[in-house]
């Protein structure tokens, strides 16, 4: 590959990485398992003048559990969550999009958060992280903050980031109660993006539908929070119908472009059949929860 | 001890392949693993417009940079006349755009640097001025009265046509057609897809300065070809040009044209008395290099009631790019696309073929097939099964009505093939037993029932490969024959050139075990040389399955004429006279007297110590090979598949692959290579295209657009054989590098359309993805 001409820098501690980009952020990328940066490099999409590495430092590739939470690192990788133990049966949805991302080669460097950085439409985190209700904690060199990840995604390949921020932390709050969900994705080979995907979270109060998270990838500018769908079912009973015209909502929320992958039209028609499989698999978990 | 023929791994043997150590263990060599003392750096500048007027070049910038050497222009290329260069079809090519650029991604200069890097940051620096022209992207359009003309270069042209052609009997077919009970017709695009080979294209150019001599090591599958091309273009002698062909990482076809790139460097290291190193990256391959396929085309089979075939009738329109750089030979302009009668005993057909220059890039070549061999291939195999829908039979019932019957060969097609040997039904029949297919049927029913879609398709496809017997074949004037030169050296081991190219067939091996069968040497004592021209006899190159019809020929011609003289050799050493000697492979005998034996070890060491002085010392000679007819092999594909109603995805449950190929050298490396071609033909099928938007903007540039199957979405393959040999070839062996890919893709797609062919279902166009299976049935069932 022959990119533009940048400089690189690899810190040893994130105070390190933080005070290069307070003094140097606008020209600056941050670097974490490249899978979305390397190609942009490659193409000469993107010339920053500054490359920070953040491999080197230290405390980031964490994967666990704690004060009611899943928290995720920022250089915990694809793989290291595809091979966790503990999300099968606490965070199935994000069990099932693992193995979904890309391919191996892809997972054993690309990580969560720099998936949800680069806020591609058709990356898989946002989506699982939307439905699931996370938080996503940056730091400055001034502070930290805490955002919602529907705060956070604001278009396409942008993010609520500034630059002289980095991601530290993904923080999914542990699904309460009997809950389930799932991720559905069609792609034309593995390795692809989504041609379409959705997440689907759900919880059960005394038998009806409690938090219900419905999110949708590759069909809009961003990934989608189906928000219509997801009240729908909130309070309601989950029956057949139920879950139909949560899907039909859904695929209202989507606003997907005709493209080689197939039309607008056939797009939401896959957001529905995923929406209603999701809900029927999700339903399942969560009575055997 | 006798060495039998079991020891020596002859034909017919699954030895492992020779080659694979190296490749294995990264110890292979290819073009971009070449580094030369002073060795300079090229990157070329492409066009981002798809038609547009070049008002200037201004490379004043990108020559101030440091570490650029040289910016090569057309203009430049110009003053050596090296601006336009010849393609395999014998129209002319831009090597670098003057006058005007022709597709998006075409050649319009190329920096030379100290390193890659450079090279391409002086890339961003020349300014290129572009007055923009209407694009032509759609090639009906193109051949409309108002279209742009995008040839406007050559003087003869005032359209966009680059041919016209047609064969067959248009009457006969035509009073066929009058009589028939029923027609059946089809519109199909064959859709534009790319060889994309893992190794691009490339070359190190080495002029010596002093001497002239150009070393020109480049991915090339016909390096001879190539040689003689460069010797014509660059008016280099032609005893100066060595081209080396190290390791190549895949051709397809794609390795087949001479390319820009290779012309570029070339001037660029005569002018500068350098090596230059030229290697495109991914993106470049699939925008520029030669593409396969692309075939607009419409058939139409005349039927009697009873499902007897009596007619063919099609008419296609190929979209040839800005350049007609088909690789095809002379005589024919739509390749061997009129064996698109297949399989059938069709006592009549005509084909009608056009052509349309428009602004896409260049190819049209053989991508894993035998001359367009594969889009009439697919065809003929879609139409009938629509003929058998037609008629209400099972489309495994109407093909063996049709087939050519095995007592009919040799077989004179109508369009003047002369099908070598077949049995057709034999083939189709061991398929339908081992995938069960009256049971199928019967699930099919029972699931149709339940409201599930289950589809069965077949194709059983001829091929004709092995070009070519001279009289009919030659590329720019160049006879289609092929050699080999066997040197047996005193020790009895041995050293074969062969003209032929592999790129991963497999030749170390296999052109071994011919010498082996027929001489008795062991294949781990012979190896195979190939790809350097100053090393190897002339020959023609590797695709269109040619090697083993070919130089495979010549490896045993040249092998027995060497046994010929091994054997005056042994009654010279053993003291008898040459009647009373016998061959068993590996050694001479004395008829009666087993034991008194010489093996071909043996006669070696005599050849250079101890010859007969009426003889000419050493075992050593060449053959070239005029093949006495082109190899038909053939065989049927069953493919099952399940589709989801709600995305439209189908998943393959059964692939079934018979083929006839002959005699086969080395039944594993057969397989190998079916597994490879039904995998690609999976591709095109499901998955690969790359298509233009209206102002010719290419898409598919990429791995991530242009989708290439992993072992995960590729099909399991279940292979079986028969044999029937091919009576000329001189052990009975054809061609069978390609049969996968031209038969696979028509039964993959006959799979979908069969499980929506009770909805009416006719046609999907390939890639056949979900979307179009999902449109389809929302066709169907708001129809119905
Ligand atoms: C062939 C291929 C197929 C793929 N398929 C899929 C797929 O199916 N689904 C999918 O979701 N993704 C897919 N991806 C993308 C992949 O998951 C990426 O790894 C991911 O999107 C980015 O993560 P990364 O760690 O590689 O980030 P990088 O490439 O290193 O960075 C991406 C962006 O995020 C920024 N960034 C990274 N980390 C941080 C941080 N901690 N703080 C602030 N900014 C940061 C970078 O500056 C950059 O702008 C694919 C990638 C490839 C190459």
């Amino acid at each position: 590959m022959f990119p533009s001409r940048f400089e690189y820098v690899a810190p040893r501690s994130l105070e390190e990485a933080l005070s290069t980009l307070a003094g140097r952020g606008d020209e600056a990328k941050v670097l974490a398992g490249g899978q979305s940066l390397i190609p942009l490099l490659k193409l000469r999409f993107a010339s920053p003048a500054l490359i920070v590495d953040l491999n080197r430092v230290p405390g980031l590739s964490y994967l666990e559990e704690s004060d009611g939470h899943l928290r995720i690192g920022a250089l915990a990788r694809n793989r290291d969550v595809v091979a966790s133990q503990t999300l099968e049966a606490g965070y199935p949805t994000i069990a099932a999009a693992a193995p979904l991302v890309s391919d191996p080669i892809v997972r054993n460097l690309g990580t969560v958060a720099g998936s949800l950085a680069h806020a591609d439409p058709a990356g898989d985190w946002g989506s699982v992280m939307l439905a699931l209700g996370a938080e996503v904690t940056v730091r400055s060199a001034s502070g930290d903050r805490t955002i919602p990840v529907a705060d956070f995604l604001v278009d396409t390949f942008t993010t609520s980031l500034e630059p002289t921020e980095v991601i530290t932390e993904i923080r999914v709050p542990k699904p309460e109660g009997s809950s389930g969900g799932t991720y559905l994705k069609l792609e034309r080979k593995v390795g692809d993006f989504a041609t379409v995907a959705v997440a689907v979270q759900l919880a059960l109060d005394d038998g009806r539908i409690g938090r219900a998270g419905i999110a949708l990838t590759a069909v809009g500018p961003k990934n989608i929070q189906a928000i219509d769908a997801e009240r729908s079912l909130a309070g309601a009973e989950p029956t057949p119908e139920s879950f139909q015209e949560a899907a039909r909502l859904a695929a209202d929320a989507a606003s997907p472009i005709s493209d080689v992958r197939g039309s607008a039209d056939y797009k939401r028609a896959v957001v529905r059949t995923f929406v209603q499989r999701g809900l029927d698999r999700a339903l399942e978990l969560a009575r055997a929860s | 001890m006798a060495v039998t023929e079991h020891e020596i791994a002859g034909v017919g043997h699954s030895i492992k392949r020779k080659e694979d150590a190296r490749f294995i263990q990264g110890k292979g060599t290819y073009v971009d693993d070449i580094s030369l003392p002073g060795m300079l750096h090229m990157a070329i500048l492409r066009s981002p417009l798809a038609h547009a007027r070049i008002v200037s070049i201004d490379a004043e910038r990108a020559q101030a940079l440091p570490g650029v050497v040289a910016v090569v222009t057309g203009e430049l290329l110009g003053q050596h006349n090296l601006a336009w260069m010849p393609t395999m079809s014998g129209d002319t090519q831009a090597v670098f755009a003057t006058d005007k650029v022709r597709f998006q991604g075409q050649e319009v200069a190329a920096v030379v640097a100290e390193d890659a890097y450079t090279a391409h940051d002086a890339l961003e620096l020349i300014d290129v001025e572009y007055d923009p022209l209407p694009a032509v992207v759609d090639p009906k359009k193109a051949l409309e009265p108002d279209a742009p003309i995008i040839r406007d270069d050559k003087d003869d042209q005032a359209d966009n046509r680059c041919y016209r052609w047609e064969t067959g009997d248009k009457s006969a077919t035509d009073r066929a057609f009058e009589q028939a009970d029923v027609v059946v017709s089809l519109d199909t695009f064959y859709p534009r897809c790319h060889p994309s080979p893992l190794e691009t294209c490339g070359i190190v150019a080495d002029v010596n300065p002093v001497t002239g001599k150009a070393t020109l090591h480049m991915t090339s599958q016909a390096p001879h070809a190539h040689r003689t091309v460069f010797a014509l273009v660059a008016g280099l002698p032609e005893q100066n040009i060595q081209i080396k062909t190290p390791d190549i990482g895949g051709g397809f076809g794609n390795k087949v044209p001479v390319y820009p790139g290779y012309v570029a460097a070339t001037a660029a290291s005569l002018l500068l008395g350098k090596p230059v190193k030229w290697v495109e990256d991914r993106s470049e391959n699939l925008i520029s290099t030669g593409f396969a396929r692309d075939y607009h085309m419409h058939g139409e089979l005349a039927m009697k009631r009873d499902g007897t075939m009596l007619a063919l009738r099609v008419h296609l329109l190929s979209d040839n790019g800005a350049f007609f750089a088909d690789a095809q030979p002379t005589k024919v302009k739509a390749g061997l696309f009129h064996i698109v009668t297949g399989s059938y005993d069709l006592p009549a057909a005509h084909v009608s073929a056009e052509g349309a220059y428009t602004n896409k890039a260049p190819g049209g070549v053989a991508y894993r097939c035998s001359f367009r061999v594969t889009e009439a291939s697919y065809m003929i195999e879609r139409l009938v099964q629509n003929a058998a829908y037609e008629l209400g039979m099972d489309p495994a019932e109407l093909r063996r009505k049709n087939f050519i019957a095995p007592d009919k060969f040799p077989y004179e097609s109508v369009t003047g093939f002369v099908y070598d040997s077949g049995n057709y039904e034999a083939a189709m029949d061991l398929a339908l037993e081992k995938v069960g297919y009256k049971e199928l049927r019967d699930e099919q029913k029972r699931l149709r029932e339940d409201g599930k879609l289950l589809g069965i398709g077949m194709a059983s496809f001829t091929e004709v490969v092995g070009a070519g017997p001279a009289k009919d074949y030659d590329i720019l004037g160049l006879k289609m024959f092929d050699s080999a030169e066997l040197r047996v050296h005193p020790t009895g081991k041995a050293i074969l050139k062969i003209g032929v190219q592999t790129q991963g067939q497999g030749h170390e091996t296999t052109f071994a075990q011919i010498v082996a069968s027929e001489l008795g040497i062991p294949p781990e004592d012979i190896l195979v040389q190939y790809g350097d021209t100053d090393n190897v006899p002339y020959g023609m190159g590797t695709y269109a399955s040619r090697s083993t019809p070919t130089a495979g020929a010549a490896t045993a011609m040249i092998s027995r004429k060497l046994r010929d003289k091994a054997k005056k050799i042994a009654a010279h050493t053993l003291e008898v006279s040459e009647d009373d000697l016998e061959w068993e492979t590996g050694r001479f005998f004395v008829k009666g007297a087993p034991d008194k034996a010489a093996t071909i070890q043996d006669v070696a060491f005599a050849a250079y110590t101890n010859h007969p002085e009426d003889l000419e010392a050493g075992l050593e000679g060449s053959h070239y090979y005029n093949p006495p007819n082109m190899t038909y092999p053939f065989g049927t594909y069953v493919v099952v598949v399940e589709i989801d109603e709600g995305t439209g995805e189908w998943k393959v449950r059964r692939v079934v692959a018979v083929d006839d190929c002959g005699v086969r050298i080395n039944p594993m490396i057969v397989e190998g290579q079916l597994h490879g071609g039904l995998a690609e033909g999976f591709a095109i099928a499901a998955m690969q295209l790359i298509s233009f938007d209206e102002d010719g903007n290419c898409i598919g540039s990429n791995f991530t657009d242009y989708l290439l199957p992993t072992s995960w979405e590729t099909p399991n393959f279940e292979t079986f054989a028969t044999v029937t040999p091919s009576p000329h070839h001189p052990f009975g062996a054809k061609g069978v590098g390609e049969s996968a890919t031209v038969g696979s893709p028509a039964a993959y797609v006959n799979a979908v359309v069969d499980a929506l062919a009770h909805l009416g279902v006719r046609n999907l166009e390939m890639p056949v993805t979900p979307a179009r299976v999902w449109e389809a049935l929302q066709e169907a069932r708001s129809g119905s």
